[in-house]
């Protein structure tokens, strides 16, 4: 863009629509990417309405999920939104202590969250909840719970990773008050997985 | 941002990278296009292979088939060169798949994609080169894993390239075990390597066009590539999920189209075809895109109605995603909502109508040049409207319940993505060849090569049409073991002698090709190919007089039919030699930067583009991409940097 504007203006040379994210092209990358992942949850969740719609013996979800722990779960990841939101305040103020404090304190709500659900899955495979059987009606309640929960835990364990990433190049001094897109391009992603969390809590455990 | 890319670009300019960086894990758009054409074009040479084996099976059901009798008895697929049931099934879902999957995805949205977007529209190269080269290297992953399927015990996928359930999720129904999950694992790699390009194309597109080039001066096939990327970006996702449940059904013994435990098939069906449509015109708007980049140059005149063109490909693509239905028609579903989906169908026409009437204006009253390029253009729009007046017979309920699932839908789909996209695809790389090897493809072979594919495209596909509304089923093993069907069988048969034509009409292409690319213009070479080309049209001149003169059910010339067709085999050899020694070029010289005058972006940079592509400073662009024949000004081409003469600007704005 600029280079191009630096030679001339000569007549007739309209000036493009300006970029829709300029300071990054990975902010609109990423938006694009989330957008294509939305879609992979829509199916899943979409193949889980139809079966259930159309099951006979679908077990009621808050007898045997236990709702409690998951709120907690659900109370953890929203935690951890607000402390992503706090470390990009800090590094748009200097504040490079403040970020990494605050992304490993959204590390820490990721990997709590993750554990939980380990020991929630454990605990239900106890019980007699598998992949493909289930001992309270339809084995498709298994099925969907294990792999909507499953494919939203890669996703938090993929930004586990990719915030610690964040974490140690902010320990390393790379962000600043002007140098922090990578910071905001990582957010929107976590956003985007707790965004998700909140709808498979709602699908999967309450309704 | 786009300062230091420029920076970083710059950087680069000097260094020669090795052979690894250059050419296998290259970063450079231009490369992985390229990487992307070579991947498609040796895909096509294994899905064709795949046709011609099922065509020899329908017309001369359960002989062996020529040049495989050499195969041991003890083969699973096809013992001494019969072709057994599976191996039928399999060669039909393979053919689809590969052929919409790994050749027309990856050279139309691959190649095209990623070689035009950044040169059109100014950019030194994708927004995410490394991201770039990734979505390469997992499509040829999930080439590998297909491929892989045709060695495993059982087979490759067998049950259609819709992979119905629980046809394909129960393994003992189709007797294929390991292909048809490594068929969903592809097809699930595939997506991956799909939504990385989505991304890409999108991110390139809405922020890197250089300074003037607004919204509407953008060439349509870039259009076409963005809503293309966009429907990718979204389509692709969900063929994933239901490639994962797929997967889970077969390995994990999940029940998600399992009716006896609780599943649903028509879940698969859904979720397919909600894929499925966009994934249709993921295979024609690029193929549309060519066409209208295509017909202004060769016709010397500004494409018409450039605007409307934009928003019908937008209409398309937005109507695309509420017409899946029309595919389920005779799945059970309610009649009133099936009138809903022919409804939303039919609609489709109109923005492809003003599409067609567009191209059709375009050519009205302009300077035709007929080079290779423009034929092949001319054919996509010839061959777009049987395809899509077909299409309306199928859209309407009523219809499909006598023409589903017969060979109709074949001739139909065919003359859209063969007729359609693959002319489109063979117009483009003649006309792009210039600037993506630096040099250009023959005239002369490449004519032999149109007129040949042209006329055996449409002996192939159009008696389809008859076969279809006589009641030949769209999979048949043995269409002779109905007394209906046998009456048709001529037809069967010249349309398989048609197909193994249609298939020697590709060696001009495969010749021109890989003289341009590698400089083989050797006199030796040139007779060569003088010869080779003139012995496929003499061979097949030689059949079709045999043909004429006795039948097409005997299956030995008399003296009669071996005489005449010697002598049309002669002429016609002789024929081709000459007019090829006369017209041919020097094979593989170096093509000028701009050989057919034509006005976008990518014509300014040097052939063949640097890495960079443009030098040290981006073009400016003052004016559209199909200012033709502008009165006034002395040349009828003017490239997209060239500023608007100020007495006309006033007007022309």
């Amino acid at each position: 863009m600029s280079e191009a504007a630096a030679v001339d203006h000569a007549h007739g040379v309209e000036p493009a629509e300006t970029p829709l994210t300029p300071e990054s092209w990975g902010k609109l990358g990423m938006w694009v990417f989330l957008a294509g992942d939305a879609m992979s949850f829509g199916t899943l969740l979409a193949g889980y309405a139809i079966l259930r719609g159309i099951s006979e013996n679908w077990p009621v979800p808050t007898e045997i999920l236990g709702i409690s722990l998951t709120a907690f779960m659900t109370f953890l990841l929203i935690c951890s939104s607000v402390t992503m939101v706090k470390g990009l305040d800090a590094i748009k103020k200097g504040d490079q202590e403040g970020l990494v404090k605050y992304m490993w304190l959204t590390v820490g709500g990721g990997l709590i969250f993750l554990g939980l659900q380990a020991y929630e899955w454990t605990h239900l495979i106890n019980l007699g909840l598998g992949l493909a059987e289930n001992e309270w009606g339809d084995s498709l309640f298994g099925t969907t719970f294990y792999i909507i929960t499953g494919f939203h835990g890669m996703h938090v364990t993929g930004g586990v990773i990719y915030l610690a990433v964040i974490a140690m190049r902010g320990k390393k001094g790379v962000y600043s008050a002007t140098n922090w897109n990578e910071v905001e391009i990582a957010g929107l992603y976590w956003h985007f997985v707790d965004l998700v969390w909140i709808l498979v809590f709602t699908f999967i455990y309450l309704l | 941002m786009s300062e230091t890319t420029a920076d970083a670009h710059g950087a680069h300019d000097h260094h020669e990278g090795g052979f690894w960086s250059t050419y296998v894990f290259s970063l450079d758009h231009k490369m992985i296009a390229r990487q992307f054409l070579w991947l498609g074009l040796i895909m096509m040479v294994v899905g064709g292979m795949l046709a011609l084996i099922f065509r020899w099976q329908l017309a001369w059901p359960e002989t062996q088939v020529w040049g495989f009798e050499w195969i041991s008895d003890e083969s699973e697929g096809m013992p001494e060169g019969y072709v057994t049931p599976n191996f039928y099934n399999m060669a039909v879902t393979m053919h689809a798949t590969i052929m919409v999957f790994l050749v027309v995805m990856p050279i139309l949205v691959g190649c095209f994609g990623n070689f035009l977007i950044p040169l059109m529209i100014g950019a030194r190269d994708m927004a995410f080169p490394v991201l770039n080269m990734l979505s390469f290297w997992v499509a040829v992953l999930g080439a590998v894993i297909m491929t892989a399927g045709f060695f495993v015990e059982g087979g490759h996928a067998a049950a259609g390239w819709t992979g119905y359930a629980p046809l394909s999720t129960v393994p003992e129904y189709s007797g294929v075990f390991m292909g048809q999950t490594l068929w969903a694992l592809s097809l699930f790699v595939l997506s991956f390597s799909s939504l990385m390009g989505s991304i890409n194309y999108i991110t390139t597109l809405i922020n890197m066009r250089t300074e003037g080039m607004t919204w509407f001066r953008v060439p349509l096939v870039v259009w076409s590539l963005f809503v293309t990327a966009i429907l990718g970006l979204l389509a692709l996702p969900i063929l994933g999920s239901a490639g994962a449940m797929m997967i889970f059904d077969r390995v994990f013994e999940t029940n998600f189209f399992n009716p006896a435990k609780g599943g649903e098939p028509l879940l698969w069906q859904h979720l397919f075809w909600y894929f499925g449509h966009p994934e249709v015109y993921i295979l024609i708007l690029p193929g549309m895109g060519i066409a209208s980049e295509l017909l202004p140059v060769y016709c010397r005149k500004p494409i018409f109605g450039y605007r409307a063109m934009v928003y019908a490909m937008l209409a398309i693509a937005f109507l695309s995603w509420i017409v899946w239905g029309h595919h389920m028609f005779q799945s059970g579903m309610n009649p009133a909502l099936g009138s809903a989906f022919m409804m939303t169908t039919l609609v489709i026409a109109i923005p492809s109508a003003i599409k067609t009437f567009n191209w059709l204006g375009t050519l009205w009253g302009g300077s035709i040049r007929f080079t290779v390029p423009m034929l092949h253009a001319l054919a996509f729009v010839i061959l777009f409207v049987i395809g899509g007046l077909s299409g309306i017979f199928m859209a309407s309920n009523v219809v499909d319940i006598y023409i589903h699932d017969t060979y109709f839908i074949v001739a139909h789909f065919h003359y859209v993505i063969f007729g359609g996209s693959v002319f489109a695809l063979f117009g483009g790389i003649q006309h792009w060849f210039p600037k993506m090897f630096g040099r250009s493809m023959d005239e002369a072979l490449g004519k032999v090569h149109f007129w040949l594919t042209f006329i055996f495209f449409n002996m192939v596909f159009f008696p389809m049409h008859i076969l279809g509304v006589g009641g030949h089923m769209r999979r048949i093993y043995n269409p002779l073991q109905y007394e209906f069907l046998q009456g048709m069988q001529p037809i069967n048969v010249m349309i398989t002698l048609s197909a193994l034509a249609l298939g020697l009409s590709q060696i001009p292409f495969v010749f021109n090709f890989f003289a341009t690319v590698f400089r083989w213009n050797a006199k030796w070479f040139r007779v060569l190919t003088q010869a080779v080309s003139g012995l496929v049209v003499g061979f097949i001149g030689y059949k079709s007089a045999a043909v004429m003169f006795e039948g097409l059910m005997e299956p030995e010339a008399s003296t009669g039919g071996r005489i005449v067709g010697t002598i049309v085999f002669v002429a016609l050899t002789v024929w081709i030699y000459r007019y090829l020694e006369k017209n041919m070029a020097p094979l593989g010289a170096d093509a000028p930067q701009n050989p057919w005058d034509a006005n976008t972006l990518e014509w300014v940079a040097p052939t063949p583009a640097p890495h960079g592509n443009f030098g040290p400073t981006l073009p400016v662009v003052r004016r559209g991409p199909y200012e033709y024949s502008v009165p006034g000004e002395s040349a009828d081409w003017a490239p997209q940097t060239e500023a608007i003469d100020p007495k006309y600007a006033e007007a022309g704005h």
